[in-house]
């Protein structure tokens, strides 16, 4: 049998690119179809013949001075859609220098939603399309806000049209600006902005010398250098069971590593269980090997008899995932039929599949503004924050932090339709054999005796952004006019109640646990209570909102630039930092999640200490959590 | 253990043994659709490699109109023995009876009985819940939307209204009584990637893909390679000799042959590169009408 001799043969070595997962997003107006053309165009991957079909049909549909039409190139998917054939998603294959680009292109405005977020979470990337002539458009927040929700990390935007505003920087200056502004409030760790010229090819694949002023890389130069890998093996080993392999008397897992890396050696622990093992082989599709990273497929075998099943969870000794019944997630809705809470579907997550229901919808997500909004139920192509319950205890990780496994679907149990899709943001740690006692002087009765509402003051910010001093003058102009208040801070409970705590991540979670258990017992007992603490971590300032209650619960993101802090240093931590005898410092080498939707945003730069107070105050008569005599 | 993998061959091949183990976790009655060609032997591939050292937990299963190549017969045979797997040979007895044959009853309806009737028959037959098949999205543009994991209705049928969502790897195996699941571990493959696989991994496939001199003749616009005497040649047709190869293989009068010099899969490679033609050019079934891939795949088509 003819098989070649590749190996043998050094020029017959074979290409070698990591995949890259790529959404696209715009309407065909911002020029998608063009800019997708043009890019296999100048990456040589059009054959002679449809060059000369493209150059025919050109004259046939436009003015020869325009250009080729390069959208043209597209295999008529539009067409089909015209006819009223179903397009959900459409795949791409297109090869690079460097890369293999998997294109998901979700075309159409039906099940826009929908079809957005099922190529977002497989995609790495997310090209966004604005015509620069018109900017950023609310589709562009939707666009990009989906594509966050549903895992995209890296967001590209494409300014495209730059031609049409004579090459402008300074046009181009704007729009980055302001999407940089909006995507900064998400979750992408990589926002740029690239100026192109879709119809002469400017920045796509070659730089034409029209945007002199532009030193970025050009969108494949891009695409070619971005790293979408490091973070998924860096992070602590999991892997979901798929299913269990008995041959010739061994005992293997088979899975895929979802997240760090397993080698050989390695003791591995069973979520929900307090069993531990050790790997004793891995067998890789090409047979044994030391280890496994993430992405990869293994069957392992283990150095003792554990009992093991299809949707066991394995984890590395680090950062275990938790092990609960209820958690706190984001849900798109993809039924015509209506979520009803309460009522059972299916939640398959991971390689495991459970009994599920919606406790409560905590709010929808206006995927326009970002707005929240109070619902009962949810309809088609609407995202809500939920809380679920599930009829077993699973293994549950934060998808922001999990992308790989803090993800599910939910199922009809009746149709077996994929209804819903979501993903996890915390587990709710409630404590189930409690049966709180009913007290006949309740957190109402305690406040209208001090005349007053109870509500929590939640000041977060960088280390030195001002949340004490502001804190501090807000708790005088609460005690001046008689309001009965209480101020947590980092020094008076990190002294006593949560001495036993450091500033790793896990501690610092604890922390704010334990502040945020604290200040919704002071507000039960009727009191205004604040709360000044850096809480980097958005996830718990979630919780903390979880637990105390939208309605009760006050956001304050005081917003001091990282270098305004550093200069006013109030307790010389920044210094120290500099000088390496601080470290877990947030700002510094610890992140810090500037809040998405803060119910007061104080910038501090330019305003007095005493102003900032005030806006605090002004908001709280608002709110007619005060009514000042 | 054979050399490390090219990034991208690595991904798709994981990617595809997750597909693989899903499917046989989930499903009780998988099969796997064996159709010989290149696609069909790295599909196999795949499987051996996703439960090794088990044999995969499902048959092959190939779907016969009595018109393939023989060389692809006999490969066929060959592979089955030499792996010590379980084929089952499907051939729509009925047809064969009506006489249908792709002179008489042209292509399309040759392919919609001995093809797609005689593929729902044998999976009706067996009880098969899910049927794991080679295609690819890069194939046809009718392929490129369709999902990992097909659903297909109690009547095999496919309705596109009704196709689930696909997100993340979480893929929803459950099925009411009677429909069925097709499964496509090979989307995200192109016909690049499948030829560089099979040479990084060695993996044997029928010679036809390779260019040899063989007997053709030139029939609408297609070469046509002359396996056996039932040709039926036209007056005007004459049988030469020409360096020949094929890029897909399917049923010898309806599969045209590329002129080509590539003898090994170095060589196909390279010509892949420098191609200006489209993979299912020179299949006849597909040229029929526009969107005619999506007609038949609503009828069951695979």
């Amino acid at each position: 049998m003819n098989q070649g001799n590749a190996k043998s043969d050094p020029a017959g070595s074979t290409w070698d690119g990591e995949v890259v997962r790529v959404l696209t997003c715009g309407s065909v107006d911002a020029g998608k179809s063009t800019l997708i053309g043009r890019l296999l165009f100048d990456l040589g991957l059009v054959a002679d013949d449809q060059v000369t079909a493209l150059e025919r049909d050109t004259r046939r549909t436009r003015f020869a001075f325009e250009g080729m039409d390069f959208s043209l190139l597209l295999d008529g998917l539009e067409a089909e859609q015209q006819q009223g054939i179903t397009i959900d998603v459409a795949y791409r294959y297109i090869r690079t220098a460097a890369r293999k680009l998997i294109i998901a292109d979700t075309p159409g405005h039906e099940q826009y939603t929908r079809n957005m977020a099922c190529g977002a979470s497989v995609s790495d990337v997310a090209i966004i399309l604005v015509d620069a002539q018109k900017g950023i458009l609310p589709q562009t927040r939707r666009h990009t806000l989906i594509a966050n929700l549903f895992g995209v990390r890296h967001a590209i935007l494409i300014v495209n049209k730059i031609d049409a505003v004579d090459y402008s920087e300074p046009a181009f200056d704007t729009i980055t600006r302001q999407f940089a502004q909006y995507a900064g409030g998400l979750d992408y760790k990589s926002v740029v902005s690239i100026p192109v010229a879709a119809l002469e090819g400017e920045n796509i694949v070659k730089r034409t010398g029209s945007t002199p002023w532009y030193r970025g890389p050009t969108l494949v130069e891009y695409l070619d250098t971005i790293d979408i890998t490091r973070e998924r093996m860096t992070r602590a080993m999991r892997l979901p069971v798929q299913s269990i392999c008995r041959t010739e008397g061994t005992r293997a897992i088979a899975g895929t590593v979802a997240s760090g890396t397993l080698r050989v050696g390695d003791l591995i622990g069973i979520s929900g269980t307090k069993i531990e093992t050790r790997v004793a082989r891995l067998l890789g599709p090409s047979g044994d090997r030391p280890f496994a990273v993430a992405g990869e497929s293994v069957m392992a075998l283990f150095a003792d008899e554990v009992d093991l099943s299809r949707g066991d969870m394995l984890h590395g000794p680090d950062d275990r995932p938790v092990f609960a019944d209820q958690f706190s997630g984001r849900l798109l809705w993809m039924s015509e039929e209506h979520l009803v809470p309460e009522r059972s579907y299916l939640l398959k997550i991971g390689t495991r599949t459970v009994p599920v229901s919606i406790t409560k919808i905590k709010h929808q997500i206006d995927v326009d503004t970002g707005a929240h909004i109070a619902r009962t139920f949810l309809g088609l192509n609407e995202i809500a924050e939920c809380n679920f319950s599930v009829s077993v205890p699973i293994s549950l990780d934060s998808f922001n932090k999990y992308p790989e496994t803090g993800c599910f679907i939910l199922i009809d149990r009746t149709t077996n339709d994929t209804v819903g899709a979501g993903t996890v943001m915390f587990a709710l740690r409630r404590a189930t054999n409690i049966h709180p006692h009913r007290f006949e002087i309740d957190k109402r009765l305690r406040a209208s005796a001090k005349g007053q509402e109870p509500v929590v003051i939640w000041f977060t910010g960088l280390p030195g952004s001002g949340k004490s001093t502001i804190g501090n003058l807000v708790e005088q102009k609460l005690y001046a006019v008689g309001r009965h208040t209480y101020l947590i801070d980092g020094d008076n409970i990190r002294g006593g109640l949560n001495r036993d705590l450091g500033f790793t991540e896990e501690d610092r979670v604890e922390n704010i646990r334990r502040a945020a258990e604290l200040a919704r017992l002071f507000a039960d007992a009727g009191l205004i209570v604040i709360v000044a603490l850096i809480s980097p971590y958005r996830a718990d300032r979630r919780q903390a909102r979880e637990l105390i209650g939208d309605g009760e619960f006050i956001e304050v993101f005081v917003d001091t630039p990282i270098a305004v802090c550093r200069e006013r240093d109030p307790k010389g931590l920044y210094a120290k930092a500099d000088r390496g005898e601080l470290s877990n410092m947030t700002g510094i080498d610890q992140p810090y999640e500037a809040p998405e939707h803060p119910e007061i945003r104080l910038t501090t730069a330019d305003k007095t200490a005493d102003e900032l107070a005030d806006q605090v105050i002004e908001f709280l008569r608002e709110r007619r959590a005060i009514s000042l005599a | 253990m054979s050399q490390k993998l090219p990034s991208h061959l690595a991904a798709l091949e994981s990617e595809a043994i997750f597909i693989l183990r899903e499917t046989a976790a989930e499903l009780s009655k998988p099969v796997l659709l064996y159709s010989i060609g290149k696609d069909s032997s790295v599909l196999l591939h795949l499987a051996l490699k996703a439960f090794f050292p088990a044999q995969p937990p499902f048959p092959l299963l190939h779907v016969d109109t009595n018109w393939k190549f023989r060389e692809m017969i006999s490969f066929r045979d060959d592979t089955a023995r030499r792996l010590d797997l379980e084929l089952l040979v499907y051939t729509n007895r009925d047809g064969l009876d009506r006489g249908i044959n792709p002179f008489d009853s042209g292509s399309s309806l040759h392919t919609q009985i001995m093809k797609t009737e005689a593929l729902k028959q044998s999976l009706r037959l067996h009880g098969f819940d899910a049927a794991i098949g080679g295609a690819r999205r890069d194939e046809e543009r009718s392929r490129a939307k369709e999902r990992i994991f097909s659903l297909r209705s109690a009547e095999q049928g496919w309705d596109p209204r009704r196709q689930r969502p696909e997100l993340w790897s979480l893929y929803n195996c459950r099925l009411q009584t009677g429909e069925s699941l097709r499964v496509f571990p090979l989307s995200n493959w192109t016909e690049l990637d499948v030829w560089e696989y099979i040479r990084c991994e060695d993996i044997p496939v029928v010679p036809l893909y390779f260019a040899k001199a063989r007997p053709v003749i030139e029939r609408d616009g297609m070469l046509i390679m002359v396996d056996d005497d039932r040709i039926r040649l036209r007056p005007d047709e004459q049988i030469v000799s020409r360096s020949v190869r094929f890029r897909t293989l399917g049923c010898y009068p309806l599969t045209g042959a590329v002129e080509s010099s590539a003898t090994t899969v170095d060589d196909i490679i390279v010509e892949l590169s420098a191609s200006r033609q489209s993979e299912r050019a020179a299949r006849a079934i597909d040229n029929d009408e526009i969107a005619s891939m999506e007609r038949k795949k609503r009828d069951g088509y695979f």
